[in-house]
């Protein structure tokens, strides 16, 4: 088992510790030899990789469809969960299928239309869907809703039936339901889920591959493919770049590991 | 990547009489499940539509006065004269048999394993987990430090001089192992949730009549995670129809790394843009996931259910 781990960290920390390392260095010496250390691969992979600009724009697409999808998915859950309707298993099919598809099979209509619909200047510099932001904070939340909601219905059915039957005595609309009652209660799952969907979003490649064509509207994960061509003949800045763009995600599993794991086995567990 | 896991939790009395809304309210519940629903329907199911009938014409994607009706004629040119398309069927399949006999088979040991709280396990966990909250695109990068012709690894030290990611021979396997890595934590963190599950006593009790670990493992814990099985059966389906990442940024799905959901984004993105041809890719790839889409959908509404 130890073995075993180690064998799974040693690509990171292979990463990591390249990425401290001269290329001239490691060329004479080869790379199973130990010392050369700097830190100009970091300096030189921030400024050619232009990760300021690329992380900004990720975090403008991750931090508002995150919160799109699980105030949406809540709004789902809540009325699941609270009311049964006979459409409710129909409804929830809708989502969770849609959760599902191979987002390739889906391409060409979504490319197609979004090209189609114009934006103002404010919101796209193009004048489209097409290379904005908003473009892929809807298709993440539209793909997303399907894990969230299903995951906040259920946490939301194990609250007791009993403190609805008092807010309904004391005439509380069902909008006062959701939102006084319910969301505060439902803190923990949100909060794992928000964690979850942090590195989901954040990682996306492929929606955000093949509707950005843009450089400079980029998020991180398709900067990636662009930088491949210029990075790939210097192996320590590889490294220097992979960590760059792996540090938020680490930071985030790091700090928020229990929030990580619970988010997954949310509602897997008996009771 | 995104995947639930069926819930299993006590039958709870719920009052099944609601109470007649307000107008106001019932124009809320309206709100609160049109809204998502709309968003849904325009972003995932009406092109999810939009595919299947673009599927049967020909179109460079232009005006739409130029949409011409070809009927079938896409999927027999696929499956007849489109040089990538079985070998980019056999790819998708090598990819699923390699997902289950590999990541699969290891990461359900691991949580085996490690499900029983032994020193370290948390340790272990987290180096098995970590890959996971990485990007497979990120992934194909770093694994560049292993594979690359003249600086990598694995050629200074076995003194070899194979380009793992260019050589159409090898370079399917290159990222496999890539994708294992990633693929085995994800895979046991889905069986540790089950695990949990798994009602302490009956390992007690398989204990107690004198059953050895593997014989447990077989006839008692293996037989309760049958539901987890087929949802893992269904994940991996789908994923490995899905593995798009890693093959885009390594070459964009060609030269001996060609895959379904590439060819898709190929015919669209690429220098061509054949989008009735496309969509014909597109359809095969929705009708497989679909089969194991209603697997899936079946299991957790069992469990819903009860």
């Amino acid at each position: 088992m130890a073995v075993l781990a180690v064998i799974w960290l040693f690509p990171l920390l292979w990463a990591l510790y390249n990425s401290f390392r001269e290329y001239s260095y490691t060329q004479t010496n080869g790379y199973l030899s130990f010392g050369g250390w700097t830190l100009d691969n970091y300096t030189e992979a921030w400024n050619r990789g232009n990760f300021g600009l690329h992380l900004k724009n990720s975090l403008l697409i991750t931090i508002p469809a995150v919160a799109l999808t699980l105030f949406l998915s809540s709004l789902v859950a809540f009325v699941l969960a609270r009311f049964s309707y006979r459409f409710n298993l129909t409804l929830l099919g809708v989502f969770l299928a849609a959760n599902l598809l191979p987002p390739q099979a889906l391409l060409i209509p979504v490319f197609r239309m979004f090209k189609e619909i114009p934006l103002p200047a404010f919101m796209s510099e193009t004048g489209t869907m097409l290379n904005s932001f908003w473009a892929l904070i809807l298709v993440n939340t539209a793909f997303q809703l399907g894990f969230c909601t299903f995951v906040l219905s259920n946490y939301m059915k194990t609250l007791p039936h009993e403190i609805y039957e008092s807010a309904e005595l004391d005439g509380a609309s069902v909008w006062r339901q959701y939102w006084q009652l319910t969301m505060p209660l439902v803190r923990p799952a949100l909060a794992a889920l928000a964690t979850l969907q942090v590195t989901w979003i954040y990682n996306e490649f492929f929606w955000a591959t093949v509707l950005i064509s843009r450089g400079d509207k980029y998020p991180v994960t398709s900067a990636l493919n662009n930088l491949r061509g210029q990075f790939f003949s210097d192996t320590n800045l590889v490294a220097a770049g992979s960590i760059i763009v792996a540090l938020p995600v680490l930071v985030v599993f790091f700090a928020l590991q229990k929030q990580f794991v619970s988010g997954l086995t949310l509602g897997s567990t008996k009771g | 990547m995104t995947t639930a896991t069926p819930t299993r939790r006590p039958r709870r009395q719920r009052a099944r009489v609601e109470k007649r809304h307000s107008g106001r309210d019932r124009l809320v519940i309206g709100l609160m499940i049109g809204v998502p629903t709309l968003l849904v329907v325009w972003l995932v199911w009406l092109p999810a539509i939009g595919s299947v009938l673009l599927s049967f014409t020909k179109w460079n994607g232009f005006k739409f006065s130029a949409i011409q009706w070809v009927g079938t004629k896409n999927y027999v040119d696929i499956a007849t004269i489109y040089p990538p398309f079985w070998p980019a069927i056999r790819h998708n399949l090598i990819w699923l048999v390699f997902l289950f006999v590999l990541p699969t088979i290891l990461g359900m040991l691991l949580a085996v394993v490690l499900d029983r709280e032994m020193w370290g396990s948390r340790f272990y966990q987290t180096a098995f987990y970590l890959p996971v909250v990485l990007s497979l695109a990120l992934v194909g990068f770093i694994w560049q430090l292993f594979y690359s012709t003249d600086q990598g690894l694995i050629n200074e030290v076995f003194g070899s001089n194979v380009d793992w990611y260019g050589d159409p021979d090898v370079n399917l396997w290159a990222v496999l192992v890539a994708t294992a890595w990633r693929h085995t934590g994800y895979i046991m963190l889905i069986y540790l949730a089950g695990l949990k599950g798994v009602d302490g006593s009956l390992r007690e009790a398989a204990a107690v009549d004198g059953a050895t670990e593997v014989k447990t493992f077989f006839h008692v814990i293996f037989p309760v995670m049958r539901p987890i099985n087929m949802i893992v059966l269904v994940i991996v389906v789908i994923e490995s129809l899905r593995a798009f990442d890693l093959v885009w940024i390594v070459n964009k799905g060609r030269n001996g790394l060609e895959l379904i959901s590439a060819l898709v984004s190929q015919n669209v993105i690429g220098e061509a843009t054949r989008y009735g041809f496309g969509s014909a890719l597109a359809v095969i790839m929705m009708v497989i996931s679909s089969v194991f889409i209603t697997i899936y959908l079946r299991i957790v509404f069992r469990e819903e259910r009860r």
